[in-house]
């Protein structure tokens, strides 16, 4: 159980990475843009994958009508992800401990994923709505404005996850550092479950 | 969690398949295993980048042009030296003082020699320098930026001609006179030439910073015309040395009268020594009026200075400074090999190349072993300094460049071929006719410590039948040349913009990764720059009229101006909102009696136009610069000059 705990703890620190690292990327590259534009989203923001990203990314987007992409302060999310994430880490870091002192039951640790794991999926979700809204809610003044086969205005939603082609640009979305190093933590954490379900088993402490 | 963990797995999934396909458009494969053709070694395929960059001097063109190598396509003109309406360069106010002289502004002149700067005696990639010939400057150009920075005229100078030359660490640029004159000018009969007249030898700092150039030293020579030079390098570091022709002082019909001599001169300088000398409070100042005009990157604008003094040094009175090695037959290119011991005389009326050794003359000095002197300055035996002659059986050899590999290949004017020779045995290795009359000829690093012996380029200055012909006017031009192996091998021509002289190459990979992609908005200090759209305003004070503007993809702001009367001075100063690679914007008004302004992303640039009529006046983007482009106009509205219409501007209204 001691070593189950460790783990656990290990586990929950790498969310930290969330908070040095983006959570995910969208490139958009297209054949005036050999090298692509990116964005990096983090916890706490947008960031450009190079300096003048974001700007250039607005500046073409103000074509088709869509609005320019939250900066700091324009998006509760980014007040709220880094606190959630931050109590996240502290109740891993004190299940582990609780744990390691045999105060806790490795029942705990399965507690923890799974709250993750719905914080997780709701966090997805927010993002994916905000994906909705930023590529379909366009200006009725936007100066290019293109419709589907069926008549209706054609939007342009990033992909969540994956790739897909948008008029002239191959847009991709995956996650990144940040959002690796969560799976990592979060399978650790499954692994000191397990490890500490084993130990019960076994009758050790 | 079982969805999560799905959700994870289809992720992880997803990411292997995107990751694995990654084996974007397909480049040429060149490996194949068939021994390739001369087509292959200089085809560039579509999206890939040549090995070398080529900067041509443009000769009456005033300008430098970049090409690539082998490819030959060219990327880019630089303006140096002459207006030139596709950018503004010298047309808008903030380039205009670029072009400033003592004799006022002068737009246009004669570029020959372009150098990159050194270090170690190496490239070092971080400017090229080339001389004006005909109003004798010397300019230097950014290689992170392709801008001209600076240029520098030469007071008591005449036909810039051997010139700008960096030593070994760019301590100097060096360029010297190719007409000797009256020092100072002055009103005297012509055919009292020989003894008055003078040759100035100017010394220029180059600050390691910035680059900032001074002229840090004049040396008045004998009057005799000094045609080419080269600095020593390694062991000769600290030397110069200048061809001479015209060592009669003919003041007519040189063809004839300055070709009596049978030996003209190479002057050797130890420089060092005249530095040291002007270091410890040599030399004499003498009144001048030569300009020295700096661009600043930060508010992109030139500022023209005149400068009102000059150092001069009698050579006479540093001794062990100069000394004359004779070389036969007016000697037109003097250059110098990699490891510092060969001075190679490239006798232009001559069959032989005359090679001097480094260390015989050091010898000879020291043995002050000399042949009698040329006003006071010594002269060596020339059979004391001689380290060989390469008989070539050619005709008119004027230029020598280097491959690091013991070898030298020269150009024969008269014979129209290089010629290939070994450094030690003097034996000519291999000959290759041009199409048609070389004149120089480049190796990348050529006439450096480390020259890069993949290509040459010989620059012919006769085109003759080589492409489609163009009416009278044709284009020089240039052919490449394989020289790795033991045989040189023609594998290319190329036509060439103006008429490039010399040139200077450099590998790709020494200047490509720090090529300037933008200029950034935040660093603009120009004093009519606006930083934002809300910044733009209309300004007047009397009849001047100072267009604050903006401009981004796809309008100007302000569009609509109204207020302005017939008889302003309507100055518009353009700021690019643009931080994106590649992505200009130009500025054209009706009538204006000037070029249009292309302005980079980041910068501001100024125009005058100075309407005659009143009316609505439109102005608009000249550069294709997005899907709207060509909705990216605007008006003026000019009233006439006694009218009340209050000054306006606006965007979207
Ligand atoms: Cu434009």
């Amino acid at each position: 159980m001691k070593k189950a705990s460790t783990i656990m703890i290990i586990g929950s620190l790498f969310l930290l990475g969330l908070f040095y690292f983006p959570l995910w990327n969208i490139m958009l590259g297209a054949p005036q843009y050999p090298e692509p534009l990116g964005m990096d989203i983090y916890i706490s923001g947008i960031k450009g994958l190079s300096e003048f990203d974001l700007q250039n990314i607005d500046g073409l987007n103000h074509y088709i009508g869509m609005k320019t992409i939250p900066k700091d302060g324009e998006m509760w999310e980014f007040e709220v992800f880094p606190s959630v994430i931050l109590t996240m880490v502290v109740l891993g870091i004190f299940i582990g401990l609780f744990g390691f002192l045999g105060k806790l039951s490795y029942k705990w640790f399965i507690g923890w994923f799974l709250i993750m794991s719905i914080l997780g999926i709701m966090g997805m979700y927010d993002f994916n709505e905000w994906l909705t809204d930023y590529g379909s809610n366009l200006s009725p003044n936007a100066i290019i404005k293109v419709v589907n086969a069926d008549g209706t205005p054609m939007t342009y939603k990033p992909p969540l996850l994956g790739y897909q082609k948008m008029l002239n640009f191959d847009v991709t979305s995956l996650p990144e550092k940040g959002a690796w190093m969560m799976f990592i933590g979060m399978t650790l954490t499954l692994v000191a479950f397990y490890l500490g379900w084993r130990s019960h088993k076994n009758g050790i402490t | 969690m079982k969805k999560y963990s799905t959700y994870l797995a289809t992720m992880l999934g997803s990411f292997l398949i995107l990751s694995g396909c990654g084996n974007p458009d397909g480049k040429a494969n060149s490996n194949g295993a068939l021994a390739s053709s001369n087509a292959e070694k200089v085809y560039v395929a579509p999206g890939e980048q040549d090995e070398f960059y080529a900067f041509m001097s443009g000769g009456y063109s005033g300008n430098l042009t970049v090409y690539g190598l082998p490819s030959g396509r060219m990327f880019k003109e630089i303006p140096v030296f002459s207006q030139f309406p596709t950018s503004g360069y010298g047309y808008s106010e903030e380039t205009k003082p670029m072009l400033e002289t003592s004799f006022g502004f002068v737009p246009w002149d004669d570029s020959h020699h372009p150098d990159i700067s050194q270090t170690k005696g190496e490239l070092d990639g971080r400017w090229i320098f080339i001389n004006g010939n005909n109003t004798p400057r010397i300019a230097r150009i950014s290689l992170s930026t392709f801008e001209t920075e600076e240029i520098i005229e030469l007071p008591n100078s005449a036909g810039n001609h051997s010139s700008s030359f960096v030593t070994e660490n760019t301590e100097y640029v060096v360029a010297g006179t190719r007409f000797s004159v009256p020092i100072p000018q002055r009103d005297m009969p012509i055919n009292e030439y020989k003894g008055n007249f003078k040759g100035s030898l100017s010394f220029i700092s180059v600050d390691p910073n910035n680059g900032h150039m001074d002229l840090k030293f004049q040396i008045l020579m004998p009057g005799f015309n000094y045609d080419l030079s080269h600095p020593g390098r390694d062991k000769s570091h600290g030397w110069f040395f200048f061809t001479t022709y015209n060592t009669e002082e003919a003041n007519s019909l040189l063809e004839v009268n300055a070709s009596q001599n049978d030996k003209d001169f190479i002057a050797a300088i130890n420089w060092k020594k005249i530095e040291e000398y002007v270091n410890n409070g040599g030399g004499t100042k003498m009144p001048a009026n030569y300009a020295h005009n700096v661009y600043n990157e930060s508010t992109h604008m030139a500022t023209s200075t005149m400068k009102k003094e000059v150092l001069t040094v009698d050579p006479l009175k540093v001794p062990g400074a100069v000394y004359f090695l004779p070389t036969p037959k007016s000697p037109h290119g003097v250059d110098i090999d990699p490891t510092g011991e060969f001075i190679i005389g490239n006798g232009k009326l001559s069959a032989d190349l005359t090679v001097h050794s480094f260390d015989r003359m050091i010898a000879a000095i020291e043995a002050k072993k000399f042949d009698g002197e040329a006003y006071g300055i010594p002269i060596l035996k020339f059979d004391d300094v001689l380290a060989g002659t390469v008989k070539s059986g050619g005709l008119g050899p004027l230029h020598t460049e280097f491959d690091g590999k013991g070898n030298a290949y020269t150009t024969f004017f008269i014979s129209s071929e290089v010629v290939k020779w070994n450094l030690e045995t003097w034996e000519v290795i291999d000959r290759k006719p041009t199409f048609y009359s070389v004149g120089h000829l480049m190796i990348p690093g050529g006439n450096s410590r480390k020259p890069f012996g993949k290509y040459v380029v010989a620059m012919n200055k006769i085109t003759k039948d080589r492409y489609l012909p163009t009416g009278p006017e044709l284009e020089h031009s240039a052919q490449l040349y394989d020289i790795t192996g033991d045989k040189m091998e023609l594998l290319y021509d190329f036509p060439t913009h103006g008429e490039p002289h010399y040139a200077a190459g450099i590998p790709a990979d020494l200047l490509a990764p720090k090529s300037k992609k933008i200029y950034r908005l935040d660093e603009n200090e120009h004093p009519y720059a606006v930083t934002s759209p809300a910044e733009a305003k209309v300004v007047r004070d009397g009849n001047e009229v100072h267009v604050y503007m903006s401009m981004i993809r796809s309008h100007f702001t302000p569009d609509n101006i109204e207020g302005i009367k017939v008889g302003d001075k309507v100055y518009f100063h353009i700021t690019n909102h643009e931080q994106d690679f590649d992505v200009p914007h130009g500025f054209a008004m009706i009538g204006q009696n000037t070029s249009e302004l292309l302005v980079m992303p980041g910068q501001t640039k100024s125009s005058v136009w100075e309407p005659k009529e009143p009316g609505v006046w439109p102005f608009y983007c000249t550069d294709f610069c997005s899907a709207l482009h060509q909705e990216m106009q605007g008006y003026v509205r000019v009233s006439p000059a006694n009218s009340d219409v209050p000054l306006k501007f606006s965007l979207g209204e």
